[in-house]
C-alpha cells in the first residue's frame, strides 16, 4: 500500500510527509552513490542505456539520451506544474491588502512569494530539456497549456486562504511527494525544493481554519463555509477517475508518475478525516465513512463533469485569472525591454573601454 | 483581412544563469538551479530572492556561459541576514494540535 | 512628531503603509523574478512595522498592540509620510518611490541604531541592514529604467517630476525626536544624486513642498488604503485571528 515504503512517521522529522519528502532525498543520494557508468558505451544502445537507468530506480539527467515522448510527457507536466504555481497566486493574492493581521499578512505574503519560487523552479527544471521559459510562458498566455483547475475558483472569504492551504496545498504535497522520486533528475530535485516549502503552506492554512474554527460563530461559520465549497474541487485536483486517465500507464512506466489518481485521491482523503475532526469543521460528504475492509474511507467522488466543464474554460474565475495574467505580463513589457536595453549599452561600453586600453 | 493593430513588441528573452551557493562555512559552492536575468547584478539580485528565501546561503555565485561572478562577502549583512527573523516560513513555527497526523 | 511615542509611530506607519503598497504589486510585477523581489522587501517593510507599532503600544502604555494600532486607527490619526501612501502607478514610480524612501531609511535606521533608546537601537540595527538592500534594489531599476529605452526614460522621468516634491516632508526638523531627520538630509543627498546622475534623470524645478502626513493631514488616498487594510479586521471586533 502505498506510503509503507517510507520511513515511519513517528520517526519522520517535521511530521509524516516532510519525513517522506527527505526519505526521497536520502533515496536520490544513494541511487547517485551507486556505480553506473556515465554514458552508454560505445555501440551500447542508448534505449537500453535509458532503460537501465529507469530500472535501477537512478536518475535520467538532462543531457541524456531519452525516447522523444519522455521528454514531451516531462515538458508538459512540468510546464503545467509551474503554470499553476504562478496561476495559483492569485486567488490568495487577492487576501493580502486585507489580511486581518499583521502576522497573517506578513504570512500570506511569503506564501505567495514562495508560489513565485515553485514556478521559477519548476520553470527552470522544464528548461532543462530543451525548451525556453518564453515559449512555456506563451504556451500558457496563448490558452494552449492548462495549470490546475482548483484555482478558477474564488476566493470569497479570508477562510479561503486557510481552505487553500489545508486543503490545496495538501493535496498538492500528497500529488507531489511522490513526484520527489520522479526518473528525471531536475524534476525530482525541484519537487523536494518545493515540497519542503509546502510543509509550512499546508500548516498555515490549516492553522487558520483552526483559529476560525474555535473563533466567534461568525468565524466558525465562515470556515464551514470554505470547507463545503473547497472540498470536492480539492478532490478533484486528483485529475480524473483512472478509468478515464489517458496518460497515465506510460508515466508509470517510466517513473515520471508513482501513483494513480485514485490512488492519491483516497490517501488524501483518510489524512483529511481526522484533520477535519481536529479542526471541528464536518466535511460535506454524508456518505463517508470507514471501511473496514478496505482500510480506508469511502467517500463521494467529486463531480467530473464539473471538473472537465472547468478545464475546458468554464469555472468561475478562469477568464479573470488568465486576463489577470496577461496584463501583469503585457504591463511589464516596457520593464524587461528597458534592462535589455541597459544591459547590451553596458556591454557595449565595456567592448568600448576594452577597445581603448 | 486584420483589424489595425499596435505593431507587436519584439519579446526580449534574458539570459539564463545558473545559481551556485555556499550553505554554509566551510562547504563549498553547489549547484541549485537556475534563472533569468537581463545582467550579472540583476541576476544576483534574483539568485539571493529566490534561492535564499530561508537562509539557505552564506555566498552566492551566478555563472552565465563562461563567466562566474561571485556575491561580495561584504554585501553579506544586507545580502543574508534579513531572511533570519522569517521563522514563519519554516512548517515548525507552526504548533500542530496533538494528534494530527500527515501535516 | 517629537516623543518617543510619536517617532515610533510615525516611522511604523512609514514602513506599514509602503508594505501594503508593496504588497499590491504582488502577481503584478513585470517578471516573475521581481514578484519574489517585491515581495521581499514588503516583508521587511511590513516586518520593522510590526516591530516599531508594538514598541510605541507600549511606549504609550494604553494596551493597543500592533494589530489595534494598524486596523484601529482612522487615517486622521496615521502619522506616515506623504510619499508612501501615494498610489503605486507604474514600475517606475514605484521603484523611484522605494529609491527616495530606503534612502531615507537607511540612514534614520543607521543613525537609531546608535541611539540611547535601546529598544529603538535593535530595530534600526535590523532595518538598516534591510533597507540597505531595499536601497541597491531600487537604485539599481532606477538606473536601468532611466538609462533603457525611450519609453522607460520618459516614464522614469515623470516618475522623477511627480515624486520628487514629496522627499522634503521626511527632513522636516524634529530636534526634540530621538533622531532628528534635518540631520539626515545629507546622507540622503550624497546616495539619490549619483543614482540619479548615472540614470540620466533630472529632479524637477519646483517649490512645491507637499507635507502634512506626520499630522495627521494626508492625501486623499490614504483613507481608501486604509478602507481595504482594515476592512475584514473591523468587521469581526475582538476576534482572534
Ligand atoms: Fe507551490
Ligand atoms: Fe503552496
Amino acid at each position: 500500500m502505498y506510503g509503507n515504503d517510507f520511513a515511519p512517521e513517528e520517526d519522520a522529522p517535521g511530521g509524516g510527509l516532510l519525513g517522506q519528502v527527505e526519505a526521497a532525498e536520502v533515496a536520490l543520494r544513494e541511487a547517485a552513490a551507486r556505480t553506473r557508468e556515465a554514458a552508454p558505451a560505445p555501440g551500447e544502445d542508448p534505449a537500453a542505456y535509458f532503460a537501465d537507468v529507469i530500472d535501477a530506480d537512478q536518475k535520467i539527467e538532462p543531457r541524456d539520451w531519452m525516447p522523444d515522448a519522455y521528454r514531451r510527457t516531462l515538458v508538459r507536466q512540468i510546464a503545467q506544474h509551474a503554470h499553476s504555481e504562478i496561476i495559483g497566486m492569485q486567488p490568495e493574492g487577492n487576501w493580502i491588502s486585507r489580511a486581518p493581521s499583521l502576522k497573517r499578512k506578513a504570512i500570506l505574503l511569503a506564501k505567495v512569494q514562495d508560489e513565485a519560487g515553485h514556478g521559477l523552479y519548476l520553470y527552470a527544471a522544464a528548461e532543462t530539456l530543451g525548451v525556453s521559459r518564453d515559449e512555456l510562458v506563451e504556451l500558457l498566455l496563448d490558452g494552449r497549456q492548462k495549470y490546475s483547475s482548483i484555482f478558477n475558483y474564488p476566493t470569497l472569504t479570508w477562510a479561503d486562504v486557510g481552505a487553500i492551504g489545508w486543503l490545496v496545498d495538501g493535496a498538492a504535497i500528497v500529488n507531489q511527494v511522490p513526484l520527489c522520486r520522479c526518473s528525471y533528475g531536475p524534476y525530482a530535485r525541484a519537487m523536494i525544493r518545493v515540497c519542503k516549502e509546502e510543509s509550512f503552506h499546508q500548516r498555515q492554512g490549516f492553522e487558520i481554519l483552526h483559529t476560525l474554527s474555535h473563533g466567534t460563530p461568525a468565524q466558525r461559520a465562515m470556515a464551514q463555509d470554505a470547507l463545503d465549497r473547497w472540498w470536492y474541487p480539492s478532490l478533484a485536483m486528483f485529475g480524473p477517475p483512472d478509468g478515464d486517465s489517458t496518460h497515465s500507464a506510460q508515466s508509470m512506466a517510466w517513473k515520471i508518475k508513482r501513483f494513480s489518481n485514485d490512488e492519491l485521491r483516497q490517501r488524501f482523503v483518510d489524512m483529511c478525516v481526522q484533520q477535519a475532526e481536529i479542526l471541528g469543521l464536518t466535511i460535506p460528504d454524508p456518505d463517508l465513512r470507514w471501511n473496514d475492509e478496505r482500510q480506508a474511507y469511502d467517500f463521494t467522488q467529486p463531480d467530473y463533469d464539473e471538473l472537465m466543464r472547468v478545464i475546458k474554460g468554464e469555472g468561475p474565475c478562469n477568464r479573470q485569472r488568465m486576463e489577470h495574467r496577461r496584463r501583469a505580463h503585457a504591463d511589464g513589457a516596457w520593464v524587461r525591454e528597458a534592462a535589455t536595453a541597459y544591459a547590451a549599452k553596458q556591454r557595449a561600453e565595456s567592448q568600448r573601454e576594452k577597445v581603448a586600453a | 483581412m486584420s483589424a489595425p493593430s499596435e505593431p507587436p513588441r519584439v519579446p526580449v528573452t534574458s539570459p539564463l544563469w545558473e545559481v551556485f551557493v555556499r550553505a554554509r562555512r566551510g562547504l563549498s559552492h553547489t549547484h541549485v538551479g537556475s534563472l533569468h536575468a537581463p545582467d550579472a547584478e540583476l541576476a544576483l539580485h534574483n539568485a539571493r530572492d529566490l534561492y535564499t528565501r530561508r537562509q539557505e546561503g552564506v555566498s552566492i555565485w551566478v555563472v552565465p556561459a563562461g563567466a562566474i561572478i561571485a556575491s561580495s562577502p561584504d554585501e553579506k549583512d544586507s545580502f543574508f541576514d534579513p531572511a533570519a527573523d522569517k521563522v514563519y516560513r519554516h512548517p515548525t513555527f507552526y504548533e500542530v494540535p496533538d494528534g494530527v497526523d500527515h501535516l | 512628531m517629537n516623543g518617543p511615542f510619536e517617532f515610533a509611530l510615525a516611522l511604523g506607519d512609514d514602513a506599514l503603509v509602503a508594505a501594503q503598497r508593496l504588497g499590491e504589486w504582488a502577481t503584478r510585477a513585470p517578471e516573475m523574478e521581481e514578484d519574489i523581489a517585491l515581495a521581499n522587501i514588503a516583508l521587511d517593510q511590513l516586518g520593522a512595522a510590526r516591530l516599531l507599532l508594538s514598541y510605541a503600544g507600549e511606549l504609550e502604555g494604553a494596551g493597543r498592540d500592533e494589530d489595534a494600532l494598524a486596523f484601529l486607527r482612522d487615517d486622521r490619526e496615521f502619522r506616515n509620510c506623504l510619499l508612501v501612501e501615494l498610489p503605486n502607478g507604474d514600475f517606475a514610480m514605484s521603484m523611484v518611490k522605494l529609491l527616495l524612501l530606503s534612502a531615507y531609511q537607511v540612514p534614520l535606521y543607521t543613525a537609531l541604531a546608535g541611539c540611547a533608546d535601546e529598544r529603538l537601537a535593535a530595530i534600526g540595527a535590523k532595518a538598516r541592514k534591510e533597507s540597505a538592500y531595499h536601497l541597491d534594489h531600487s537604485a539599481l531599476w532606477v538606473k536601468r529604467l532611466g538609462d533603457g529605452t525611450d519609453e522607460s526614460h520618459r516614464r522614469a522621468q515623470a516618475a522623477v517630476d511627480q515624486l520628487w516634491p514629496y522627499h522634503h516632508e521626511l527632513f522636516t526638523a524634529d530636534p526634540a525626536a530621538p533622531v532628528d531627520p534635518a540631520t539626515l538630509r545629507a546622507d540622503f543627498d550624497a546616495v539619490v544624486s549619483p543614482v540619479l546622475a548615472e540614470a540620466t534623470l533630472t529632479r524637477p524645478a519646483t517649490g512645491w513642498t507637499p507635507g502634512g502626513g506626520r499630522d495627521g493631514v494626508h492625501t486623499e488616498h490614504l483613507s481608501f488604503l486604509l478602507a481595504e487594510m482594515q476592512v475584514l479586521h473591523r468587521a469581526h471586533p475582538g476576534a482572534q485571528w
